[in-house]
């Protein structure tokens, strides 16, 4: 019932956004407001904000007027499993590295005030600094058969940004059991391992869903943009410069890429919903949102 | 350890628990440091029913911890079927159950009475077999598969309990395990311990504020007096045997005059012998 009333919700936010984005361009000049030379409120042109409708259209035609150009919706779906791909692949590591981080910080007191600061520094380096480095340290990377791929960097740099809020949250939660419950571990004579297993891995569940979602988002973003710095094509975030370039020819192209990555984010974010739903007996006690 | 359903504990003639001159000390943040037990010593044979009474912290808990080795005693030993505690612990002699039943709310009722045999490798087919078993012992019948949210406080302390016997103890450490819970479950949840440990031969150690609820159940009752914790008394109960432990007996001439008798040893006076008809 709550969760229908959700989605209700969430649709509904949609249909005001495409009100708004209609009802600002039917209204606002179309050359914007500009005090001074400077623009305080967005041009309305077609080519700076096309009709809801044009762009629909747009999505249905082709990509280019290359003869036998697949239309512009299944390319940008296909970009956009890519993209959500190498999210993935960069979600699953940056969860694993997270888990293993704060397994060694709740393990070794030492290790937590040791590792804590570079986890939490770690996220201060920019994502375009980073980019180039790693595609650099991947030309080295040579293991037999195995060749460091551009792809594999962008997931690199996606699972960078997620680990980081799942080691802090897998942390906190590792840490939460009551003292009964560790007494009792203690009392059957088990040792830390077991305990981990058995107490603290579950009762972290609750802390753990929301920073996977929080991880999921950043590995999205960290996609996105690491495909622009890297330069990796096959994706929605190079799509998007890619078509930027067509603007002022075809000013509807540009907004399908964009389309693609909401949906990109959207997917990733349901997909942790199912995971939250898959945990939900390891949930019962939490306060609902 | 034993996952069999109906194994009774091994006769023993050594004492379930010895404390021999133990004392405890915390340490505290500026030095000063909080006695909570000096030079206790007490003997506790195996199959005895032994209360811990006292004022709010006299060290009730922290004997009670000592014995089941999740605190190290500052001086003196205490040796747990004629073993170190530490060892006792590691073999699993005791079962052990706290004020707050202390359940895995992830895990059915069920799945948490099996939590200790899991823990110890039992096999699925026995510990279910086991577990069910104690779910018809502590009356839970229907709630075998029901998470502790949806049970009331003295059903979880119940099915706390049951986890505490899965694995067939010799020495149950309680402390104020019915001290959450209103009268009437209380004289009820009583009732059947003394049936439970009747059954069971186990020997109990049983930390409690009530006067009534230790002279109802105890062969012998422990009175202990604060800063530093010292036994002050060691009162006979002699109540007859645990079968005789009925809801009668708590209307007893005797038990009045017991009452009275361990309410006399905790505030050292004799006021308490007028009030004792009007023991709970
Ligand atoms: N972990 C601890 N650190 C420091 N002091 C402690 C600790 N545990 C207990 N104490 C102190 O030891 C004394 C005895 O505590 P204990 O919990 O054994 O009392 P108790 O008899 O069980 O009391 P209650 O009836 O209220 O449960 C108290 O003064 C308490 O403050
Ligand atoms: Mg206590």
């Amino acid at each position: 019932m709550k969760r229908l009333r959700g989605a209700m919700l969430g649709i509904a936010g949609i249909v005001l956004l495409g009100v708004l984005w209609e009802a600002y361009k039917a209204l606002a000049p179309a050359n914007g407001v500009a005090i001074n030379g400077l623009t305080v409120l967005p041009r309305t042109s077609d080519a700076a904000m096309p009709h809801l409708s044009t762009m629909l259209q747009r999505a249905l035609d082709p990509v280019s007027s290359v003869p036998g150009s697949a239309p512009l919706w299944a390319a940008v779906l296909q970009a956009s499993a890519f993209t959500l791909s190498v999210a993935a692949v960069g979600w699953l590591v940056g969860v694993i590295v997270g888990l293993v981080i704060a397994t060694i910080m709740q393990r070794f007191r030492t290790a937590e005030s040791a590792l804590l600061p570079w986890v939490v520094l770690s996220q201060t380096v920019p994502l375009i600094a980073l980019a180039p480095l790693v595609k650099r340290w991947g030309t080295f990377v040579h293991l037999g058969a195995f060749d460091w791929q551009d792809w594999m960097s962008v997931a690199l740099i996606a699972s960078y940004l997620a680990f980081f809020p799942v080691s802090i949250g897998a942390l906190r939660g590792f840490s939460s059991p009551e003292r009964a419950h560790l007494d009792l571990m203690r009392a059957y004579g088990v040792g830390w391992w077991r305990t981990h297993l058995r107490l603290r891995v579950p009762a972290s569940v609750p802390y753990l869903v929301p920073a996977l979602r929080l991880a999921a988002a950043n590995a999205v973003i960290g996609t996105v943009v690491a495909e622009v710095s890297i330069g990796l094509s096959g994706g929605v975030g190079r799509m998007i410069i890619d078509f930027a370039q067509t603007g002022s020819s075809d000013p509807a192209k540009q907004w399908a890429p964009i389309f693609g990555a909401v949906i990109v984010g959207l997917v990733a974010a349901g997909a942790v919903v199912l995971i939250g739903l898959a945990l939900g007996k390891y949930r019962r006690n939490e306060v609902p949102a | 350890m034993s996952a069999n359903a109906s194994a009774a504990p091994r006769p023993s003639t050594e004492p379930a628990v010895e404390i021999v001159g133990v004392g405890k000390v915390f340490p505290g943040r500026r030095g000063a440091g909080v006695t909570a037990l000096e030079d206790v010593s007490l003997q506790i044979e195996a199959g005895e029913f032994v209360s811990l009474i006292g004022p709010s912290g006299c060290g009730k808990s922290t004997m009670l911890r000592l014995i089941a080795d999740l605190d190290a005693p500052s001086s003196g030993t205490v040796n747990v079927f004629g073993k170190p505690a530490r060892q006792a612990r590691l073999d699993q002699d005791y079962g052990i159950a706290f004020q707050q039943a202390g359940l895995l709310p992830w895990r059915t009722v069920r799945e948490n009475i099996e939590l200790p045999l899991q823990l110890h490798g039992a096999g699925r087919a026995a510990r279910r077999a086991r577990a069910d078993e104690l779910i018809e012992l502590v009356g839970l019948g229907d709630f075998g598969d029901k998470h502790p949210d949806q049970l009331s406080g003295g059903m979880q302390q119940r099915v706390a309990i049951a986890r505490s016997l899965v694995e067939s103890p010799r020495l149950l450490l309680m402390d104020e395990p019915f001290g959450a819970l209103d009268e009437m479950t209380r004289e009820r949840m009583q009732t059947e311990l003394a049936r439970l440990r009747a059954e069971t031969g186990a020997a109990v150690v049983f930390v409690t504020h009530s006067i009534p609820e230790a002279v109802y159940l105890s062969d012998r009752v422990v009175v202990m007096s604060p800063r530093p914790g010292r036994i002050v008394r060691l009162l006979d109960m002699r109540l007859g045997s645990a079968q005789e432990r009925t809801d009668a007996l708590r209307e007893d001439e005797h038990f009045f005059e017991r009452v009275s008798a361990v309410r006399e040893a905790l505030h050292g006076d004799a006021v308490a012998s007028v009030q004792g008809k009007e023991a709970r």
